[in-house]
């Protein structure tokens, strides 16, 4: 394996820890609003989220950067190609992120609700979005030979897969939000999102399914690995119903951590050797090698990713560890912040 | 033309969500070390006052730090969307000191504000103390890792040119992380950051001196202030010199448009105060300067010889083939003097608000305390015009000498630019105005009473107290 496939490998590792984790920030920000029933438990909820979903966020910024810095071409293709989907995206990110810090600094209800529907709104468009967004990418979109992109912005990322995709990432978001705060939360909202996290993990599972289905029969046939991670999928998704119909929400939690490592898995092996193929062209579609930095450039990258990633993944289990304890509502109450 | 509406677009798109981005930016930049620093005294020597203070001052870091860090992903975004050929032709240089703030810088920032702001309760002490150092840390490197890849764009080293492609690859990482450019480009921005954290810190405890309020922390932070202002404007007088010298040998004509120099001239070049700039005669129709200035700021010695525009626009004409090398001389030179300008009055306040307040004085006059407020916004003014000064007057070029601003945008439909900067203007105003307001309201609550969450929350109930 050269570099330029080790980096397509850190590009799939790094968006699985943006779904992994910002997930269930997805899911939770979607919940609160709808499963808090007051303003108490909705403190209560976004507080369980409080201390990491800024740090959840950054691997989404890394995984952006790392297209940018070992797949030059495949940036410069992919986000002017995107750039009204990417527009709602960004509007998202800043509404939802502002509105998680503000909802929190002035006392008033009605300041507090509409922040916290700001919230849902958000992560239920970005959840949706990225999943169309990958999903897009593994059906391909218009590029000529020069790599440049030719057709609408808007319909060229909105097929039936990219749609199936989408709902697949935000019921999936939903489902691990609700046991993630099944975990980490106690009293009413425990018992609440325990419910929740099977009804959702039967939608979530379907979805799984049939996106893996269709990811094996249309990109990656005769595949025997890919037909493996996407059974993958499906099973991880069984196990994470099972486990929370159950109450074991810890291994719902991780099962779904598989589950989601084998969904982008999935779409990176349907890519391969691509990144972005041409639905005019196979010939024009830019491909792992031709996308790639230079062998330098791609030097310098892997060793920052070599010292730093581990570093990352150390620190946050760490602030993980620290933040263990399950919030009450009164826990929310007295937290300085959120 | 299209093309250049949509050159002109994709730019006005790029400048104002940068500077709206680096409003946010100085401020953290230096109230982070601030807070990190009372904290440190708080907890060393346990007096409440710094932990009142740390309350307070960290509060509004905090609600800085939400708009700085969004908006900051916003621009890593754009560079993909609106300058695609850009990021196509640099990717190979600028995408490992981008790499490098991702993963050494920002995961750093984030986590560790999680950890202090929730970890109060959680943590040793120490330990805690501690996230907000490594938090300042993150904010200092992220700063440094973006500096290095702008700075690259100002000055490319550390590269070769592909044969096959034409675009430039990174050869040498050592050299486009310690260009003298880079570094001494970093350290004014930090001193940049650092002036109008003092500034404000300095605006908000007059607020409260000037209503004889939480007096002891105030004069505490009113004392701290002047020093850490009077300390980094010094500083910046000396880089800035430093940076004019290297910036007059690496982009002569950014120095030429800055300081209206449409002749060259030297030895005992005259530095322009005051001009009126003619950009189609290519002359000042009048100006007034100080004789020999110009040598010494921008060579170092009163012989020096300064290249004026018109023989490096003929220059460059000669290398590159016919086009217009020249900035807009009138940005330039002004926003060159408004950076200055701004950026020092603050401390040059200060000076006279040291005296008017020495031996624990108060002053009652309202002039007074009504300057010390408002100066409040004379930092960010320095900070935007010298970023307005910087980018503006090395255009043409969006890589210097290498590639040009409008061969670098993507070629997208000027319509999406008619949809997206209404989004970003409309979206960007009302938080600008959502963020002022709420930084207005914890700046004159005033420091949190004593079992009073940091933010938000009412206090619980407690007996009545002494105002």
């Amino acid at each position: 394996m050269g570099l330029p496939e080790l980096w397509f490998v850190i590009v799939a590792v790094l968006w699985t820890g943006f779904f992994f984790l910002e997930g269930f920030d997805f899911g939770v920000g979607m919940l609160a609003r709808t499963l808090g029933s007051d303003e108490d438990e909705r403190r209560q909820m976004l507080t369980a989220i409080g201390p990491v979903w800024d740090a959840d966020e950054v691997w989404l910024v890394t995984g952006g950067i790392a297209i940018f810095a070992a797949f030059p071409a495949w940036y410069a293709a992919l986000f002017p190609a995107a750039y009204l989907p990417l527009l709602v995206v960004i509007v998202a990110i800043v509404v939802r992120a502002v509105a998680i810090e503000y909802r929190s600094k002035r006392p008033g209800p009605r300041w507090r609700s509409r922040w916290d529907t700001a919230v849902a709104v958000a992560s239920l468009l970005l959840a949706f979005l990225f999943g169309v967004f990958w999903a897009g990418i593994v059906h391909g979109i218009p590029i000529d030979a020069s790599g440049q992109f030719v057709g609408g912005s808007l319909v060229s990322f909105i097929n039936a897969y990219s749609v199936l995709g989408g709902l697949t990432l935000l019921s999936f978001s939903l489902a691990h939000g609700a046991t993630f705060l099944a975990l980490k939360t106690a009293g009413p909202v425990q018992q609440r999102t325990e419910v929740w996290a099977a009804r959702f993990d039967v939608i979530a599972g379907a979805l799984m399914t049939a996106f893996a289905a269709w990811t094996y029969w249309a990109y990656s046939r005769d595949d025997a690995i890919a037909l493996m991670v996407g059974l993958l999928a499906v099973v991880a998704m069984l196990i994470a119903l099972v486990a929370n119909l159950r109450g074991r929400c810890l291994i719902a939690f991780w099962a779904h951590g598989v589950a989601i490592a084998a969904f982008v898995a999935s779409m990176f092996i349907a890519l391969y050797p691509n990144v972005l193929p041409s639905t005019l062209d196979p010939e024009a579609s830019l491909t792992v090698e031709g996308a790639a930095a230079s062998p330098y450039s791609l030097d310098v990258i892997t060793v920052v990713a070599a010292i730093g990633l581990p570093l990352v993944i150390a620190y946050q289990a760490w602030s993980f560890w620290v933040f263990r304890k399950r919030i009450t509502v009164e826990d929310a109450q007295r937290s300085h912040y959120a | 033309m299209a093309d250049d509406l949509l050159v002109d677009l994709s730019r006005l798109q790029f400048a104002t969500t940068t500077l709206y981005h680096y409003l946010f930016v100085p401020l953290t930049l230096g109230l982070a070390p601030y807070v990190a620093l009372l904290e440190t005294l708080h907890w060393r020597t346990g007096k409440d006052v710094y932990r009142r203070l740390a309350r307070f001052f960290g509060s509004l870091l905090v609600i800085n730090f939400a708009m700085g860090i969004v908006t900051g992903i916003v621009q890593e975004f754009q560079f993909g969307m609106n300058w695609s050929v850009f990021s196509r032709f640099v990717g190979d240089v600028f995408g490992a000191p981008l790499a490098m703030e991702g993963l050494l810088a920002f995961f750093l920032e984030s986590t560790f504000l999680g950890l202090w702001l929730f970890g109060r309760d959680r943590l040793p002490r120490g330990v805690h103390v501690a996230c907000i150092w490594i938090f300042t840390l993150g904010t200092w490197a992220s700063a440094y890792f973006i500096i290095v890849a702008n700075s690259w764009m100002q000055h490319p080293v550390g590269y070769e040119i592909d044969p096959l492609t034409g675009y430039p690859v990174l050869n040498d990482i050592g050299a486009v992380l310690t260009q003298p450019f880079a570094l001494w480009a970093y350290v004014h921005t930090v001193l940049g950051g650092l002036v109008a954290a003092s500034v404000f810190v300095f605006a908000v405890a007059a607020y409260h001196l000037k209503r004889r309020q939480h007096i002891p922390e105030m004069r505490w932070a009113w004392r701290t202030a002047i020093a850490m202002g009077l300390i980094a404007a010094l500083g910046q007088t000396f880089v800035g010199d430093v940076l004019g010298v290297i910036v007059t040998d690496v982009q002569p004509m950014k120095i030429a448009a800055g300081e209206a120099l449409w002749e060259t001239e030297g030895p005992c070049a005259s530095l322009g105060i005051v001009a009126i700039i003619d950009q189609e005669a290519r002359e000042n129709t009048w100006e007034l300067s100080i004789p020999c200035l110009l040598s010494i700021v921008a060579t170092n010695s009163v012989d020096g010889v300064v290249v004026g525009a018109n023989e490096l626009q003929e220059q460059y004409e000669e290398q590159f083939g016919p086009g217009n090398y020249t900035p807009n001389v009138w940005i330039a030179f002004y926003a060159f003097r408004l950076m200055m300008g701004f950026g020092l009055i603050g401390a040059a306040w200060m000076v006279i608000a040291w005296w008017r307040t020495r031996k624990e004085r108060l002053p009652e006059g309202k002039l007074f305390w009504g300057i010390s407020i408002w100066i409040v916004f004379t930092p960010w003014l320095g900070n935007m015009f010298g970023w307005i000064f910087t980018e503006n007057a090395r255009q043409p070029w969006v890589v210097y000498d290498m590639l040009l601003t409008r061969d670098a945008v993507s070629q997208i439909s000027p319509t999406f630019l008619f949809i997206s900067l209404p989004v970003f203007f409309l979206l960007y105003g009302a938080f600008a105005i959502v963020e002022f307001l709420l930084l207005r309201r914890y700046v004159i609550k005033g420091p949190p009473d004593d079992d009073e969450p940091m933010v938000g929350q009412p206090a619980p109930p407690r007996p009545a107290q002494v105002a």
